[in-house]
């Protein structure tokens, strides 16, 4: 598993030519969300391989379970990489994702989300999911983390098999969390525009 | 400084081979070790100056002098090291190198969905597939032919195949350009050492580098002469530049800097005339025409960034050194000298 975990890390790198910068913030074993903007089926092992490596130990990027349980190497792959896998077609009242990504950190993991829910292919991000919202009133202790993942979308575009090995970018900014009084909405497009504030810094 | 650690079992290999041979011909151990000697000194003032930077010098022009000598460390690592490996070490780092560049320029430049699959074969396939050509080295010499081919013919194929027309002629050219600078052009440095060249002696051709490494001397000499020229350029421009040729494009090449730089590149060909295949002043002109090439990289490289709005290829992507930026001139000058030497001393 050592063994797997090490040459995705490589190959992450190698696929992507990352550099990570971390604005604002550093890096921390504490408890965390890291959301990001979600443009690439790599996204998540990009970043989690962008992580210093005692923090990458602790954090677990959740990923759609129909994607990742399919096939012998993705599967050997997700569990290298200690995904949190969800259910995006089963999601009932009684077993909501947040519940059980609140129960797998336990004391200790972080997580990788992509609130925007699916990959999206045009320039703007969609609008953010309430799965974020949900953790941050659940486990106010919770440090949300943006993160701006730059260039993923044409290293490996939706609909694609093979990537292009280009550069990229992973700019992590500095936490946000739920005010006091904040709705829904007014919280979930303050953690987006953090994320798009992040892409905006870089240009 | 780094310097080159020999893995334990390599140690004992070379002391078992008691006929060990210095991989290096002897004039072109000469040439490196002034160059490691310049480079000593060069730190060496570097960290002076480091020190003393707060009072009397400005610590931009210090960070910028120290930086340049660290990738002056680099080149001359990699250089040495693919030389020591061997002809195919050396062909392989300089695809490495290549690949990186290309890598630097496609992400600088904008392309669309439509181009993944063209640039999936462009830098997976054909990058490496030319170096194997240059490695390979057969009687055809395709390497010659093959990527310039490939670049006019098979990417607009691909491209139009993805059924998109936007900019359709500016995306292929896009494209067409990055292999022909970062990959064709550059392969050319390491096609260098599977020439054999003659020279002429009292009137008779004879063979110049037959089995004694001295090509590599050749490859070294090209490569010191181009990025001494760059420091050159840059530095006689910095002293009496007053013409800038392009204003609009990169305000730090001038005519003055462009001439010096000639003029002095010249002086230091005929300086280093003995690892190589020419008289001293063969050595002179052809370190004029290198001159001249890696002027026309830089400039070309200038215009490219200018049009994307980067500063250099290092700002891009943030902590990377910028590879593209180091090598232009050696990609214009590469094919020329190639050439050039392959025409006169075959």
């Amino acid at each position: 598993m050592q063994l797997t975990s090490r040459l995705l890390v490589a190959a992450a790198k190698i696929v992507s030519g990352y550099t990570v910068r971390w604005k604002d913030s550093t890096p921390d074993t504490c408890q965390r969300i890291y959301f990001a903007n979600h443009t690439s089926h790599l996204d998540g092992l990009v970043l989690w391989a962008g992580l210093p490596q005692e923090i990458r130990q602790l954090t677990r990027p959740v990923a759609a379970k129909d994607y990742w349980e399919k096939g012998w190497i993705r599967r050997h792959v997700a569990n290298a990489f200690n995904a949190l896998l969800i259910d995006r077609r089963e999601v009932k009242v009684h077993r909501s994702p947040v519940d059980l990504m609140i129960r797998e950190m336990e004391d200790k993991y972080s997580l990788i989300i992509f609130p925007e829910g699916s990959r999206n292919n045009k320039e703007e991000m969609n609008k953010f999911k309430s799965g974020l919202y949900y953790l941050a009133k659940k486990r106010p202790d919770l440090e949300l983390v943006p993160v701006y993942l730059d260039n993923m979308n044409r290293i490996l575009p939706r609909g694609e098999v093979l990537p292009v090995p280009l550069l990229s970018n992973i700019t992590i900014g500095a936490p946000i969390w739920l005010e006091q009084g904040e709705t829904k909405q007014q919280f979930l497009s303050r953690a987006r525009e953090a994320v798009i504030r992040l892409r905006d810094d870089e240009e | 400084m780094p310097q080159i650690m020999l893995p334990p079992f390599l140690v004992g290999f070379l002391e078992e081979t008691a006929d060990f041979v210095l991989p290096f011909e002897e004039h072109t151990a000469w040439l490196i070790a002034a160059v490691m000697v310049l480079l000593i000194i060069g730190s060496f003032i570097g960290k002076l100056l480091e020190r003393s930077s707060e009072e009397r010098f400005n610590s931009a022009i210090v960070r910028s002098f120290n930086q340049r000598i660290r990738s002056w460390w680099l080149i001359c690592a990699i250089l040495i090291a693919g030389l020591v490996i061997g002809k195919t070490g050396t062909v392989v780092l300089f695809g490495l190198i290549a690949f990186w560049a290309l890598r630097e320029f496609i992400t600088m430049t904008p392309t669309r969905r439509g181009d993944h699959r063209a640039l999936f074969w462009v830098l997976v396939i054909f990058t490496p597939l030319q170096f194997v050509l240059v490695g390979i080295n057969d009687d055809s010499q395709l390497f010659k032919v093959i990527l310039p081919l490939l670049a006019a013919l098979f990417v607009p194929t691909r491209i139009a195949l993805a059924n998109d027309q936007k900019r359709y002629l500016e995306r292929s050219a896009k494209i067409l350009i990055g292999i022909l600078i970062c990959v064709y052009a550059l392969s050319f440095a390491p096609a260098l050492l599977y020439l054999e060249l003659k020279t002429t002696v009292d009137g008779t051709k004879e063979i110049w580098n037959e089995g004694n490494n001295k090509e590599k001397g050749l490859l070294f000499f090209f490569v010191l002469i181009t990025q001494l020229n760059d420091v050159l350029q840059f530095g006689w421009g910095k002293l009496i530049g007053r013409n800038v040729i392009a204003d609009r494009i990169n305000t730090s090449r001038t005519l003055e800097g462009v001439i010096g730089a000639a003029a002095s590149s010249a002086l230091l060909g005929a300086l280093f005339f003995w690892v190589t295949p020419f008289a001293f002043w063969q050595a002179a002109i052809i370190a004029v025409v290198i001159s001249i090439c890696g002027f026309a990289g830089g400039i070309t490289m200038s215009a490219i960034k200018r049009d994307r709005g980067v500063k250099d290829f290092g700002t891009l992507i943030q902590g990377h050194a910028g590879i593209l930026d180091r090598i232009d001139s050696l990609c214009f000058a590469a094919p020329v000298f190639y050439l050039v030497t392959e025409f006169f001393f075959t």
